[in-house]
């Protein structure tokens, strides 16, 4: 038997879904204005306001996780001035934001940006509908608008003390022309905006009601799986398709570009074990010899290639370091590694020669209509991408869409029928969009008196940009690539001042498909520096803590978080009987990070990472609990790298395919975390990626303080800690 | 054909016997918060109860749960978010993504019907689900906030929306 889902539960579930738990929903799907009720007029694009007062907040961002929903919502609700109770929200389409001429501007929910670079315009959109409402308030009663107020969703004339709801002004607000002149509030003022606010999307996730895209059952659904050439470049040569046909459930088999077969049957199980027993022989194309290992030499040779771009120049370092009575030098390594969400990439599609809709998780529903549509064969007003929430985001769902781009092809082959594709782990695992991979050579020149008076930097591999978006990449430069090591600058800038300094790059890109992968460079280049500079405090017997800081004089922002990580976590004070202490420190994403980390180490080599104390400076903080929450969180992900975190190429393809071979980290292995929001004002800092780079660092150099080892190649588990 | 007993009903399903559960939860019955993560019983996602034990559907072969085999879903826990694990849970706002929560709920209402007041080492026992946002320190806490009923014990500081805080 089959549960019936009627065609209005399936509206009202996406409606649910994408964010939105208005009653009167009333953003267009497929074509149906409005599940039930009639529509509320907008006040303007952002804010729609119902009868009974309930307060619809437009959120153009993709919530995958890290709280964005709700941060934003706050940013909005600050500026109207409603009642933080009555706030639901939802997502306009990407379709609706092309024709509306962008007006809730980029879609792009990565690096974390959600927050940072859309900040003004939606507490703006909040101030404008404020102003729109007081304003058909004093009209209403004609009376003059700076004698009307705005609070807790009701404006008051205060010599009269009439007032009327948001609700019941909507209408008439709807009507205003938008506000040119709309000042916003000082930080300082804020009661919704900065506060410990709980989630808007918590409770229909502990009840299973929240729907993912893998959850959508629209009726007359059929469902896909697919398998895709296992080495990258390959084609499909020959498939038995009768041998699927064969299976209960099956409808058809078919090729997704010259790579991939799918099988579509009634269900996902019936078509995803049909698949597997399906024979294909591939023709596995020029690489498939690559391996992990060849690979390993390419990048080796990089290193001492004369040809590299230049990320950070102050000085003459390769001359300094030269003429340096001492030097120092050890050569790093960071390897491919799979976002692995959670949720494995799906989308449902639903194609006839008139129209597409896709609906699916994306990071950015504008980059996933776009696929659609040249998916699609159809111009880009007769698609639509429906934004479901995200079962984890972490870069892979962002800027490639392969799996939307698969899921219309394979909706082309059944014109009329929604068709839910859906990668198994395997597939997702062996098809991502990876970590590039890369290795660092640092070498120092000391003085006499062991000061560094030059680093050289070369780092060696894996251009993201080169995979991604080529025409980014100028001149063989990928500037992503030196993420935390940058001159001076809002973004990432390195936070040491050496008297000479060289940071170059040598691109050299394996057949592995690169994405960006939640911490992106910002991972592997704080390892190398925050790990080589803790080698330079060993060999020249000084304190890592010390002699950061006094490389540090002219970065107060990056100093304040790190003595704020070092002290809460007492450096320098005897730590509890056989627990040693490793400090990291990094600014990216627009943010200063830093991380104390507290391990022991057994005899036979069995680590423990006991406690870490990070401190963050966002510059504002939205919501402090969610940035809380966005900073443990970073340490599961970057510590699942930093122990586990390895996608090894042999033959090839993808070694690993599930969990058992990828592991991350477990709850029995999470260590404790304190966490120290300290937004020091001025500036608008991502929180969802920052501190990913400095629980590798912190944790390495606090197993060099354990054991002596100094690990250079990630990840830990290729490594025996064992002493002698 | 196969007979189940689910959140109460008893069902009967048309699916070949080899069939896992979890698909028969997800596709026949259209129970879809219990989740897909990996279909070798490594994440947990699709924790669900069969007569109180946790168990992972994605490798249960539907044709050896007996008719009268009790099995409890995310849905069937509490359908209003009333149970006091996911009252913990929203307290202390533990989801993130919230994909893997389902099976974390299940596997922690599991752990509490058989030990109500859990030591560290007996949540990191039964709680081996994959969590890939990162939410594990949440998870522990809300599971001794489920235990002790009181979730202000956990210091997280968090404002509700009607006004109160955890």
């Amino acid at each position: 038997m089959t549960a019936s889902i009627s065609r209005r539960r399936f509206l009202a579930a996406s409606a649910a879904a994408s964010g939105s738990l208005v009653v009167g929903f009333h953003v267009p799907l497929s074509g149906v204005a409005s599940a039930q009720g009639t529509p509320s007029p907008e006040v303007n694009a952002w804010v729609v306001v119902h009868p009974d007062d309930t307060v619809v907040v437009r959120i153009a961002r993709s919530e995958m996780g890290q709280g964005t929903l709700t941060g934003l919502a706050q940013l909005v609700a600050e500026e109207l001035e409603c009642d933080w109770s009555n706030v639901r929200t939802e997502y306009p389409t990407p379709g609706q934001n092309l024709a509306r001429k962008r007006v809730w501007g980029s879609f792009s929910t990565g690096g974390s940006r959600g927050i940072r670079d859309s900040h003004e315009y939606v507490r703006k959109g909040g101030a404008a509908a404020r102003m729109m409402l007081v304003k058909a308030a004093a009209d209403q009663w004609k009376v003059p608008e700076a004698e009307c107020v705005a609070a807790k969703g009701v404006v008051t004339h205060r010599p009269t003390g009439r007032s009327a709801s948001y609700g019941r002004l909507a209408p008439a607000a709807s009507r205003l022309p938008l506000p040119t002149d709309v000042p916003l509030k000082d930080p300082k003022d804020w009661t919704i905006a900065g506060k410990r606010v709980a989630r808007l999307d918590t409770v229909d996730k502990t009840t299973g009601a929240q729907r993912y895209g893998i959850d959508l059952r629209p009726p007359g659904m059929l469902n896909a799986a697919i398998r895709d050439c296992p080495v990258f470049g390959g084609k499909v040569k020959r498939v038995d398709e009768a041998a699927a046909m064969r299976r209960p459930g099956v409808r058809k088999v078919v090729r997704v570009g010259d790579s991939a077969v799918a099988v579509i049957a009634d269900t996902w199980w019936h078509a995803k074990t049909a698949l597997d027993a399906l024979p294909i022989e591939w023709d596995e194309g020029p690489d498939a010899g690559a391996s992990s290992a060849k690979f390993a030499d390419v990048m080796k040779a990089g290193l001492d290639a004369p040809d590299a771009a230049v990320g950070n120049r102050v000085g003459d370092a390769r001359a300094a370091i030269a003429a340096a009575p001492r030097r120092l030098e050890a050569v790093y390594s960071y390897p491919h590694q799979n976002h692995a969400t959670m949720e494995p990439m799906n989308a449902t599609a639903r194609w006839t020669p008139e129209r597409c809709e896709v609906w699916t998780p994306t990071q950015n529903g504008e980059a996933a209509l776009a696929a659609a549509a040249e998916a699609s064969g159809l111009p880009l007003e007769r698609c639509e991408v429906y934004k479901m929430l995200l079962g984890g985001g972490f870069g892979r769902r962002g800027a490639v869409h392969d799996w939307v781009r698969q899921a219309v092809a394979i909706a082309k082959e059944m014109p009329g029928v929604p068709v839910k594709l859906v990668w198994s782990r395997e597939e997702d695992m062996q098809h991502g969009r990876f970590h590039p991979v890369t290795q660092c050579r640092l070498a120092a020149g000391l003085d006499a008196q062991g000061n560094v008076t030059a680093l050289h930097m070369r780092i060696s591999g894996q251009s993201i940009l080169a995979g991604v978006f080529p025409q980014n990449v100028r001149d063989g430069r990928d500037p992503v690539v030196f993420q935390g090591l940058n001159p001076p600058g809002p973004e990432s800038s390195i936070g040491y001042t050496f008297p000479a300094l060289l940071i170059d790059h040598a691109m050299r890109n394996p057949h592995v498909p690169p994405g960006f992968w939640r911490g992106v460079n910002l991972n592997q280049n704080t390892i190398y520096l925050e790990c080589f500079l803790d080698e330079v405090a060993h060999a020249t017997g000084r304190d890592p803590l010390a002699l950061r800081r006094a490389l540090m004089a002219n970065h107060p922002k990056h100093l304040a978080v790190l003595n704020a990580a070092a002290e809460r976590a007492g450096w320098g004070k005897p730590a509890p009987a056989g627990v040693h202490r490793g400090l990291a420190q990094a600014m990216g994403f627009g943010s200063y990070v830093a991380a104390c980390a507290e391990v022991s180490v057994t005899q036979d080599g069995r680590l423990r990472i006991h406690r870490i104390v990070a401190a963050t400076d966002p510059g504002h903080a939205v919501n402090p609990q969610q940035i809380e929450a966005q900073v443990e969180g970073s340490f599961a992900y970057g510590l699942s790298a930093a122990l586990y975190g390895e996608c090894t190429v042999r033959d090839g393809r993808i070694e690993q395919a599930n969990f058992d071979t990828y592991r991350i980290l477990r709850m029995n292995e999470m260590p404790r975390v304190e966490t120290i929001v300290m937004p020091s004002g001025g500036f608008w800092g991502g929180v969802g990626e920052p501190t990913i780079a400095v629980a590798a660092p912190a944790v390495l150099n606090a197993i060099f303080a354990a054991t002596g080892k100094r690990i250079r190649e990630l990840p830990l588990k290729n490594h025996s800690l064992k002493r002698a | 054909m196969a007979r189940l007993t689910v959140n109460g009903k008893v069902l009967d399903v048309e699916a070949e016997p080899d069939t896992p559960l979890l698909w028969v939860l997800r596709e026949q019955l259209g129970l879809t918060g219990t989740k897909y993560g990996c279909g070798i019983a490594q994440c947990g996602s699709c924790t669900v109860h069969i007569d109180g034990a946790a168990v992972r559907s994605c490798v249960r072969p539907v044709s050896t749960v007996g008719p009268g085999e009790k099995i409890v879903t995310i849905e069937g826990l509490s359908p209003t978010g009333s149970h006091p694990v996911q009252k913990a849970w929203s307290a202390l706002d533990v989801p993130q993504c919230g994909y893997c929560q389902s099976g974390m709920i299940m596997a922690a209402a599991s752990l509490l019907a058989s030990t109500p007041d859990p030591s560290d080492a007996d949540i990191d026992a039964a709680m081996t689900n994959l969590c890939r946002c990162g939410t594990y320190n949440r998870v522990r806490a809300a599971i001794k906030a489920a235990a002790r009923g009181d979730a202000k014990a956990a210091g997280l500081s968090i404002l509700h929306a009607d006004g109160s805080t955890t």
